[in-house]
């Protein structure tokens, strides 16, 4: 292993991992956004609603983040959607792992026992007081764990956003083994930041997973 | 520029080889991944520490890196050793032992899962421990995981697009062929959107056989 090289280049792969920080929380909030959506529309009492959040489950799981992210960016113009390569890399990555977070914040509100909301619904509550005060903050203790493995998904699918030229840490890899013929070296630079970026994401959410369930 | 289909029919038999090689590669990968994965498995939990230890670092490096990153380590890191493999080899290398790894953690687990019982029960039938891992243990582990290893290959089937980048000329890169030519993105992402769709679709109804089949056996 050349040492020398790799002290030389990470201070370049350092500022990457920055860009895939930056890249992966904007993500994050972007997919809960649409997973709140989509779980509310899947649970909806209108059909119409119901119909439109399965389509996007099912049209976004069934076909490659890669060519959704392709077909936003590059194909994007020609309907009028005119992105830089960033942008269209967080709404395209968002909006991807939103379909997954769906059926994760969907599955953990159906896992609620039928009791609460029943209970509640005795005791006058609304329908939607009942799912506000009742059943949601049950499960949101239920979905954090697994909504961090679609955050752990995710960070590393913002390598996908390397084909378009975004300048974060694979695209940084690939440019670098290209110039300097070290694939290992640079494999192993970029491969300890996303290590750290993930084991650090994955300590976060456990640790709010303890504190949930505790209270 | 608005949008026109009507450029997509004559590029149709680029996309449908495309989409044949893309069914090609998800089958060589899963394949290599499934048997990938017990081999890992039993290497994970069985092989001497000296192996053990490196082996899981590795192993534990490839479930937190991505997919893209490996290729690229796989595809240029062979050619830098001497070894000039065709992409397709690479990408479906690449494939197969990332999502090795993956089913692995899976097996690992449900081999540890499986009744003490059953092997003290072979090993006294007079099977070696070698034989009573392979031939009783571990047909049970796997039959416990089918579904969750099938997710895995759905996932495969979607992360194929990826070896596109290192020139697999695969359903993605024959779209982009097609995209040069004509420029026309949109038109030809949908396509391949919806040749994904369908692949997977089927996919799914065949992995739904293959559990109803082995949870069957139970």
């Amino acid at each position: 292993m050349d040492f020398e090289l790799m002290l030389r280049v990470y201070p370049f792969f350092l500022k990457a991992a920055l860009v895939t920080i930056e890249l992966s929380v904007l993500t994050a909030l972007l997919g809960l956004a649409c997973g709140a959506l989509g779980a509310a529309a899947r649970l909806s009492r209108l059909s119409a609603l119901r119909w439109i959040g399965a389509a996007y489950v099912s049209l976004i799981r069934g076909t490659p983040a890669l060519i959704q992210l392709f077909l936003l960016y590059f194909g994007g113009p020609q309907i009028g959607i005119q992105l830089d390569a960033f942008s269209a890399g967080v709404i395209g990555l968002g909006v991807n792992i939103g379909a997954y977070m769906t059926e994760t914040i969907r599955g953990a509100i159906v896992a609620v026992d039928k009791g609460q909301t029943e209970a509640a619904r005795t005791l006058g509550l609304s329908r939607w007081q009942a799912m506000r005060k009742v059943v949601i903050p049950q499960a949101a203790r239920l979905m954090v764990r697994p909504l961090g493995v679609n955050i752990n998904a995710l960070i590393k699918g913002t390598a996908l956003v390397a084909p378009i030229s975004v300048i974060e840490l694979t695209y940084t890899a690939q440019r670098y083994i290209g110039s300097t013929y070290k694939p290992f070296e640079m494999f192993m630079i970029s491969g300890a930041l996303y290590m750290v970026i993930i084991y650090v994401t994955g300590h976060g959410v456990a640790w709010l997973d303890r504190r949930v369930r505790i209270a | 520029m608005g949008l026109d289909f009507t450029v997509v029919p004559k590029f149709m038999d680029v996309i449908l080889l495309g989409a044949l090689w893309t069914i090609a590669i998800t089958i060589a990968a899963a394949t290599l991944s499934f048997f990938g994965g017990i081999m890992f498995a039993v290497i994970a939990l069985y092989a001497p520490l000296p192996v053990r230890l490196p082996f899981r670092f590795f192993a534990w490096l490839f479930m937190g890196t991505p997919l893209l990153l490996q290729l690229f380590l796989i595809y240029f890191g062979l050619v830098q050793i001497g070894i000039d493999l065709p992409a397709f080899v690479a990408g479906v290398i690449g494939l197969g032992l990332h999502f090795a790894v993956y089913n692995s953690e899976l097996i690992q687990a449900s081999i540890l899962a499986v009744d003490k019982g059953q092997t003290e029960a072979a090993r006294t039938l007079g099977l070696s421990r070698m034989q009573a891992l392979r031939k009783v243990v571990i047909p049970q582990a796997v039959r416990d995981v089918v579904p969750p290893i099938g997710n895995n290959m759905i996932a495969l089937l979607k992360d194929s697009a990826l070896v596109s980048v290192i020139g697999v000329s695969e359903l993605t890169l024959s779209a982009q062929l097609a995209i040069g030519r004509t420029y026309r993105p949109f038109e030809f992402y949908v396509v391949a959107a919806v040749f994904y769709y369908i692949i997977n679709l089927c996919m799914e109804a065949g992995l739904r056989r293959i559990e109803r089949r082995t949870q069957a056996s139970r």
